[in-house]
């Protein structure tokens, strides 16, 4: 789960981690009230979505003044802002954070992740702050410094320093900025963050560390023990068919082809699409179905699928394991009665029970269902099907 | 021969009379496993489908001698489950457990390995032995005896995996779902060099995923250590790029984890890689017939 902006600098706020004044507005009236409440001479009107990339989009502006507030306000709130991260079709502007303005003497790059290979967090830190860090990573590997925290020790005095001193700060800063590590490195383990990114860290006149930005990415198994995290999902922010299948048990994505796939498990189901793929069609979505495929499961992922104009046909794919392939039989029987199935169906049932689900299949004798023999079978039958053959 | 697990193999289950543990445990009974207890914490005394109930894993060790635990465990809890287990010197965890907290994960393998603990998994379908030892939620019948063994990400390409290659006249010596979570126990390296070692086994069949870059060190290893044909199938060829907050992970591991990049470092390793997991049985076959 992500969240946004204002919500990790609260989160930062409360493990001591520097940030600068602000707050939320929904409106332009209450963006105008936040700008006189904060005070001050410059303000600064960020958008609040899901993605990267805001200020370039020209989701993140200075006011010099209250006027200005609201006009940048009115501007913002309720655009399209399209990012590198949004995709083509961008992200409607919902909320905007009112902020005091920074006063900027450095920009750095501060960020806390899971290394999978060394299976430990590491810390990020880099000299080229406001910068796409990718690129940065690319182009000039060597201007990130990464040191990785074994978490039965936590954060020692030593990491902050191999940062700070990669970092070359001036010695009056280098306490300063393991500080601000070190509460970094507490709000990602006590809060099963899987991602912090902090671009800009802006180092000020004065030569204090602030986040002037803030991303946090969260363990979704871990917000059972969140509330407060839990609380913060904007559910505006999340595709609402991907929502729907979630809910239902299902993981679902749409794509741009127009064979659609249910299949059970999610590397069966990437399986499956390649192998359309590669006997020449595109696959619509992926679909995972998760362990338990039951008449009701069946026919929502139908309803999903079908709700996508392109789709031509569908590739039903279970291998059984634990579940019965008969009941599987039976739950497509049943969920075409459901649902109003109007393109060919091809299924393919492996593994416990096939032979019984065939038969059931061949009895029903629906029009539109097409059986397959194993997964290339399928996979030509359903492209076949897609374009007409 | 085989790795890791064959029909002497005695195992406990921990998170034994749930229902997932209960129905599981069952069928690895039934399929000839040595499930020689299990453990419940509130629960010790009680006898379950014929074995014996403990409270603790230690108690369990010691009035067994089992050396693997088989974790069914609830996510909340799995962590602590998987200490226990290395604490009481079990030799082997392997944990089923799906959505275990990355940090508890994280806890519990430094741990293990620390106490000289094997882990297979989470969030995985198991290890089998073909014919001899289910240790895990895999369909049994799938996997017939034979002279290859197969690692797989994901579970139900395992079985299509196993399949497949009983499908075309060939058998399986040992599959391991090793699971797709960000942490994981035993992985590709490990499991090649039992492979490699295991006289029975003639070939091998690895499947990954995108993302991470298990399969590109897998590859390295086995350009310089693996003798044995290997086949691969690698899936999310055709996945969109996740709309992800940053990609701050693909900038440590130093690399995107496509499914293009992991399939040529394979094949420049040498390895038959698949575009299509229909394709498996065939070129396990191909291999094998040279």
């Amino acid at each position: 789960m992500n969240i946004h902006e204002y919500q990790a600098k609260q989160i930062f706020a409360k493990y001591n981690v520097p940030v600068p004044k602000g707050k939320v507005a929904f409106s332009v009236e209450e963006a105008v009230e936040n700008a006189k409440e904060l005070g001050g001479k410059i303000w600064v009107v960020k958008a609040q979505i899901h993605a990267g990339g805001r200020g370039l989009g020209g989701g993140v502006k200075l006011a010099k003044s209250i006027d200005e507030v609201r006009e940048l306000a009115t501007e913002i709130l309720g655009m399209t802002l399209v990012t590198h991260q949004t995709g083509p079709e961008g992200k409607l502007v919902q909320k905007i954070y009112i902020e005091e303005g920074a006063d900027i003497a450095d920009e750095l790059y501060l960020g806390v992740v899971l290394d999978r290979a060394k299976e430990m967090p590491v810390i990020m830190a880099s000299t080229e702050g406001g910068m796409d860090i990718e690129k940065v990573a690319s182009e000039t590997p060597e201007k990130i410094i990464k040191v990785a925290v074994d978490p039965t020790i936590g954060f020692q005095g030593f990491h902050g320093r191999k940062l700070a001193f990669g970092l070359g700060l001036p010695k009056e800063q280098v306490g300063k900025f393991i500080k601000f590590a070190a509460a970094l490195y507490r709000v990602y383990m006590e809060n099963d963050a899987s991602l912090i990114e902090i671009n800009p860290l802006v180092k000020t006149g004065a030569g204090d560390f602030i986040a002037l930005d803030g991303k946090m990415g969260f363990d979704d198994s871990a917000l059972g023990r969140h509330p407060d995290i839990e609380a913060m999902r904007d559910i505006s922010e999340e595709d609402p068919a991907e929502r729907e299948a979630g809910e239902f048990g299902l993981s679902y994505v749409k794509l741009d082809g127009n064979v659609g796939c249910m299949v059970n498990g999610a590397g069966l189901a990437m399986g499956t699409m390649d192998t359309i793929n590669y006997v020449g069609g595109t696959p619509a979505n992926f679909l995972d179905v998760g362990g338990t495929a039951s008449a009701e499961t069946v026919a929502k992922g139908f309803e999903i699928i079908l709700r996508d104009p392109n789709v031509k046909s569908i590739f039903v794919n279970i291998f059984g394991g634990i579940v019965r392939c008969d009941r599987i039989a039976n739950g497509i029987l049943e969920a075409t009665k459901l649902v109003d199935v109007h393109v060919p169906v091809v299924v393919r049932l492996d593994g416990t029970n096939a032979p019984e689900a065939a038969q059931i299949l061949k009895n029903a004798n629906i029009e539109n269902v097409i059986t397959a023999t194993d997964l290339g079978d399928g996979a030509k039958k359903a492209v076949a099907a897609a374009k007409g053959e | 021969m085989s790795i890791l697990v064959d029909k002497d193999t005695k195992v406990i289950v921990q998170g034994f009379t749930g229902k997932e543990g209960t129905f599981h445990a069952g069928q690895c009974i039934d399929y000839g496993t040595q499930i020689v207890g299990g453990v419940t914490p509130n629960k010790g005394g009680q006898v379950h489908l014929g074995k014996p109930v403990f409270n603790t894993v230690g108690e369990a060790v010691k009035a067994t001698g089992a050396t693997v635990s088989m974790i069914f465990v609830p996510p909340a809890f799995v962590g602590d489950a998987v200490m226990e287990a290395a604490d009481a010197g079990i030799e082997l965890a392997v944990i089923i457990t799906e959505g275990a907290p990355v940090r508890d994960m994280m806890m519990a393998k430094s741990y293990a390995v620390k106490s000289g603990m094997k882990t297979i998994g989470p969030n995985c379908p198991g290890v089998i032995t073909a014919e001899e030892c289910k240790i895990g939620i895999m369909p049994g019948m799938v996997f017939k005896k034979g002279n290859v063994g197969l690692i797989s990400k994901s579970g139900t390409l395992t079985y299509e995996g196993a399949n497949q290659v009983c499908n075309v006249g060939y058998g399986i010596t040992t599959a391991v779902g090793i699971g797709g979570d960000p942490i994981i126990g035993l992985s590709y390296i490990q499991l090649l060099t039992m492979f490699e070692a295991d006289p029975q086994t003639e070939a091998i069949v690895m499947i990954g995923e995108i993302g991470g870059d298990l399969e590109i060190q897998a590859a390295e290893f086995i350009k310089n250590n693996v003798s044995k044909p290997v086949v691969a199938f690698i899936a999310g060829q055709t996945a969109p790029k996740g709309k992800r907050m940053g990609h701050a992970g693909a900038i440590i591991s130093g690399s995107a984890g496509t499914a293009a990049e992991k399939m040529a470092a394979l094949e420049a390793a040498g390895v038959a890689v698949v575009k299509s997991p229909a394709e498996i049985g065939k070129k396990v076959k191909e291999v094998l017939s040279k």
